[in-house]
């Protein structure tokens, strides 16, 4: 049974090559010598997960890396299963994580968890997610201030739906609701595509996407952004304003990145963080990087540390001011 | 008609020499990785997406889509042959199916899943063609109270059913709901019913750990205590004639794969729900419906086509809310979904306007797939007898090596192969004391959704009940639902007051 | 028979109150005390207690009621005379299910693979007395197979425990993806 092909070639590949020392030339480097545990701190099909299988198809299909990357996902918790488990592993120079933000919130809300995320290898951070706030066309609503209006006259009859508890979409809809004095009522689902779905079917009436989970719905007219929480307006919707233009300082990005588990090396860790540098430079990354609006550059090493520091003293202050923690 | 031509391209399509041979190896594959207990399609898409990098999109959609199809065959395989389910959508197959098997008819059984799901499949790909559009737009008026209405209904098939002792059946499907519950809570992410304190429970309890506990485990021991170890599995002959025979006799189980195919493709395109209730309500009407009631449970073949029709109808429909809304119904359906992102393809509301080049091919490949996975099938179902007519004592811990590294497999950690072994020595005590145990293990499969959905319901209307009511799609669900899991009661009430009557009227 | 049904209904009843005690249960750094999360919060949404509490009390009444079919003697085990487990049954529980426990420890000590070939001596030629070229070639065949499809078809890496360097050659044979 032949069910694939490259594994045929790499066999017969690898028996004519090893021993002749084919590998002895990058022989200094490190080099992971048994599959690499490749954990998703999210479900399958989620936009983590589906950027998650992205790279690794990248890495196995352009042939970046040795040994496989072996994707397994770790949902549970808010990604708490997922952080336990790299904080114990066995041997840190062969497990890497694709990360959220629930990285920096759940050790924040689960101090129990004994984690702390700056003993985390910094492997690459890939993009930074935007999020825009979505309605249902047949609100009527296409400005903030009608936005405002409408949700304030509604009360908690406004729903607003979301990934998960205390998670990237609960602390905008926070944020929201103290600003600006509102009663909206939160409903968190599991992922952000039951999200836009029900937004679509109307069973929520606004929610705060990701622009890849909102962008089929959109596309097809049935909902439509009303503002966005970054600095500058996003490419792929020149007429959405910032909030910031509204006149409220407020920015907020969901870190796509990938790390190590602690105690890793620093040849593993250089290894990855070169791997990871092919991964974004290549051409099916970049594509998907404007396919989905997403923003941030590649980060590494120390300077990815520092945003860590800033991102989790930022989470934990926002957290902190919503009472959730 | 332009759906028609449409889809003659896309067929054609489909039967150019590189996408019939990407199909074969793609069903052959499907069929062997669905019938190892706890591999599933899932497994199998996964490994080979990166394959699919070395053809064109179409191809690769094709390749992927031939691997879901037969591993739904497959999972039928390992219900009948081994009594394990392989996926939560084959559990409703084993009621029959397993007995079957035990009787010696596994020939019959098999070859009648085969067909059941070939007629189901055609059903669905009937229906996906002509109606796609409209139907979608039903599949968005389900939101949380109506799903959470289904899951009430799925599970009021069971108790509704009668013949079972009535609060057995309810404790086990509390006990699958609650073993459900454990680990990290879905809505807040806090631990929960973290036993003894054990950092393992944070993560939740894998359906498959429970399932292949109870019947790769539990079932096992059982049926060496009660054969003594001198089980013959199967005394089937294998030759063509025999298969012929069995599909003459397959022919009169015509009513469970007519409802199967049906109610399966309609509960299948709800997002939420997959193929797993689908199957399981497809089992539970036929049964209600048939003229035999008391042959299902004991190798009734209306039994085995109507949930194998459902879940492989269910597959199918399975598949539209991924085209359609973007929205996967399930694993395997969320991981095609990545791939086509990888391809750029966008699958959403404009996919079946944008991307006809793409979609129709894919829809006449289901057509296609599923006629060679019935061959495929059909043609490896000596080799399936021939394991089973291995010597018990050989069989047997062969099965239970399958069961420990399939579960391993299933999840990746060692504890939850610990919590096999226990729930196997539980389940073989529940059996033996008249409990029954599939309640059990599809409550922890529906388990999730109805928990999430009830309390996104509460959430929603701030914690009044009166928010199930309100939809005009749930609130009908819901007062079925209870009818028939009350019915057991009305009835008992029924037949204590009617001979009363008869007495005082004397 | 009849006894081990009533002793059946009275050890899930009890392990029903344990859960419902368990449901109440609070994370370590929630200053609310036990039991505060079965309710409903302050905005009307049911608490992460609520859901598993409820099926914990379902599935009290349901062995107070199996109970009552006990003393009414309406259930066919609560009629039946039969023993419960006899002899045979409780050899084989000791043996098989021995032979599992034993199997699964071993997995993460000397690797699944060799675990599984001592039981599958245990078991086809200890238990089942079968002929020693049987047992043996399916013990040392089983491994093979499943190297072959778990580990280098499915991408599956299975428990190695100490016997981790024995596999790393295999690695380098059949996990190589051929980058160089």
């Amino acid at each position: 049974m032949q069910l694939n092909r490259r594994n045929m070639l790499a066999l017969t590949g690898a028996t004519a090559l090893t021993s002749v020392g084919g590998g002895l030339a990058r022989a200094a480097a490190w080099e992971p010598n048994k599959p690499v545990e490749f954990i998703i701190m999210a479900g399958k099909g989620g936009g983590a997960d589906k950027m998650a299988r992205l790279m690794q198809s990248i890495v196995e299909s352009k042939g970046m890396s040795p040994r496989p990357l072996v994707p397994q996902n770790k949902p549970g918790g808010t990604g708490a299963e997922a952080l336990v488990h790299m904080n114990t592993v066995g041997d840190p120079d062969h497990a890497i994580m694709v990360t959220l933000n629930s990285f920096f919130t759940t050790p924040l809300r689960q101090p129990d968890l004994g984690v702390d995320i700056m003993g985390f290898a910094p492997v690459a951070r890939m993009a930074e997610d935007t999020f825009l706030l979505w309605v249902h066309k047949d609100e009527g609503i296409t400005t903030f201030e009608q936005y405002l209006e409408v949700a304030k006259s509604r009360g908690a009859d406004w729903i607003m739906g979301g990934t998960g508890k205390a998670s990237e979409d609960n602390i905008v809809t926070d944020f929201l609701n103290g600003e600006f004095g509102l009663d909206m009522t939160y409903v968190p689902y599991k992922g952000g595509g039951a999200v836009a779905k029900d937004l679509a079917g109307r069973q929520i009436t606004s929610s705060v996407n990701n622009p890849s989970e909102a962008l089929g719905f959109y596309e097809s007219g049935d909902v439509i952004p009303i503002v966005a929480f970054t600095d500058e307006r996003l490419p792929m919707f020149p007429d959405v304003p910032t909030l910031k233009e509204k006149g409220t300082d407020f920015v907020y990005y969901m870190q796509r990145a990938v790390v190590g588990a602690p105690g890793m090396s620093d040849d593993a860790l250089a290894f990855y963080t070169d791997l990871f540098k092919q991964v974004f430079d290549s051409k099916e990354w970049q594509d998907y990087r404007s396919a989905k609006s997403l923003l941030g550059d590649f980060m590494a090493g120390d300077d990815l540390r520092a945003y860590w520091q800033a991102q989790r003293d930022r989470h934990e202050s926002i957290l902190k001011a919503a009472g959730q923690i | 008609m332009e759906v028609l031509t449409l889809l003659w391209d896309g067929i054609l399509t489909a039967f150019e020499p590189q996408n019939l041979l990407l199909m074969f190896i793609g069903v052959t594959a499907g069929l062997f990785i669905g019938a190892m207990p706890g591999l599933g399609s899932v497994n199998g898409v996964a490994i080979l997406l990166p394959a699919t990098f070395l053809v064109p999109p179409t191809s690769a959609l094709i390749f992927l889509a031939a691997i879901y199809y037969g591993a739904m065959y497959g999972g039928a395989i390992s219900s009948v042959t081994l009594g394990i389910p392989g996926a939560s959508t084959a559990v409703a197959t084993t009621f029959d199916g397993r007995p079957l098997a035990l009787k010696g008819r596994a020939d019959r059984a098999l070859v009648t899943a085969a067909l059941a799901s070939f007629i189901g499949g055609t059903v669905a790909n009937l229906l996906f063609t002509g109606f796609a559009p409209p139907l979608a737009s039903v599949a968005l008026r389900f939101g949380p109270p109506e799903t959470f209405a289904l899951m009430l209904l799925a599970f009021s098939t069971f108790v509704g059913l009668g013949g079972d002792d009535v609060p057995k059946t309810i404790f086990s499907v509390a006990f699958g709901l609650l073993l459900a519950t454990v680990g990290a809570d879905p809505v807040e992410g806090t631990p929960r019913l973290m036993f003894f304190g054990l950092e393992a429970f944070r993560a939740n309890i894998n359906f498959l750990v429970l399932a292949i506990g109870v019947y790769g485990i539990g079932e096992m021991l059982w049926t060496i205590n009660s054969t003594r170890n001198k089980v013959t599995m199967t005394e089937a002959k294998i030759s063509a004639k025999g298969i012929v025979d069995s599909a003459k006799e397959a022919s009169g189980a015509w009513r469970g794969t007519a409802i199967g195919s049906f109610l399966g493709f309609f509960v299948g395109i709800l997002p939420a729900a997959g193929a797993t209730p689908g199957s399981l309500m497809a089992y539970g009407i036929t049964k209600m419906t048939s003229k035999k009631p008391e042959e299902f449970g004991k190798g009734s073949l209306d039994g085995v086509a109507a949930p194998e029709a459902a879940n492989n109808s269910a597959s199918t429909g399975s598949m539209l809310p991924m085209l359609t809304l973007g929205i996967p119904g399930s694993p395997t359906t969320a991981i095609l979904l990545g791939g086509m992102v990888l391809w750029q393809l966008e699958p959403g509301p404009r996919m079946f306007s944008d991307r006809a080049d793409i979609v129709w091919p894919l829809i006449g490949s289901f057509y296609v797939s599923n006629l060679i996975a019935v061959v495929v099938n059909l043609a490896f179902i000596p080799l399936f007898l021939w394991m089973l007519r291995m010597p018990f004592t050989i069989l047997a811990p062969i099965i239970f090596v399958l069961s420990i590294v399939g579960g391993y497999a299933a999840t990746e950690k060692i504890y939850d192969v610990w919590l096999i072994v226990i729930f196997g020595v539980l389940a073989f005590f529940m059996r033996k004391l008249d409990y029954p145990v599939a309640p059990m293990v599809l409550a922890i499969v529906l388990g999730p959704i109805t928990e999430e959905t009830f309390r996104q319901t509460l959430t929603r209307s701030r914690g009044d009940f009166g928010a199930f009511f309100e939809s005009a799609i749930a609130a009908p669900i819901i007062i079925i639902a209870l009818l028939l899991i009350f019915m057991p009661l009305i009835k008992s009430i029924w037949r204590k007051l009617r001979p009363r009557k008869a007495r005082e009227g004397t | 028979m009849r006894k081990a049904e009533i002793i059946g209904a009275i050890v899930f009843a009890l392990f029903s109150i344990y859960l419902m005690w368990k449901s109440g249960e609070v994370a370590s750094w929630d200053t609310a005390g036990r039991f505060s999360n079965l309710w409903f919060n302050e905005y009307g949404e049911p608490e992460t207690g609520f859901w598993p509490f409820a099926l914990s009390v379902i599935m009290f009444i349901c062995c107070i009621w199996i109970g009552v079919n006990w003393w009414r003697r309406t259930s066919p085990p609560s009629r039946s005379t039969d023993i419960f487990l006899d002899r045979f049954g409780i050899n084989m529980l000791i043996t098989v299910v021995g032979g599992v426990v034993a199997f699964v420890a071993l997995s993460s000590i000397i690797s699944m693979y060799f675990a599984m070939t001592l039981f599958l001596i245990y078991y086809i030629g200890i238990l089942g007395r079968n002929r020693w070229v049987t047992t043996l070639s399916v013990a040392l065949g089983a491994p093979v197979v499943t190297f072959l499809f778990f580990e280098w078809q499915m991408r599956i890496v299975l428990p190695k425990g100490y016997a981790e360097p024995v596999f790393l050659p295999l690695y380098d044979i059949f996990l190589n993806t051929g980058a160089s």
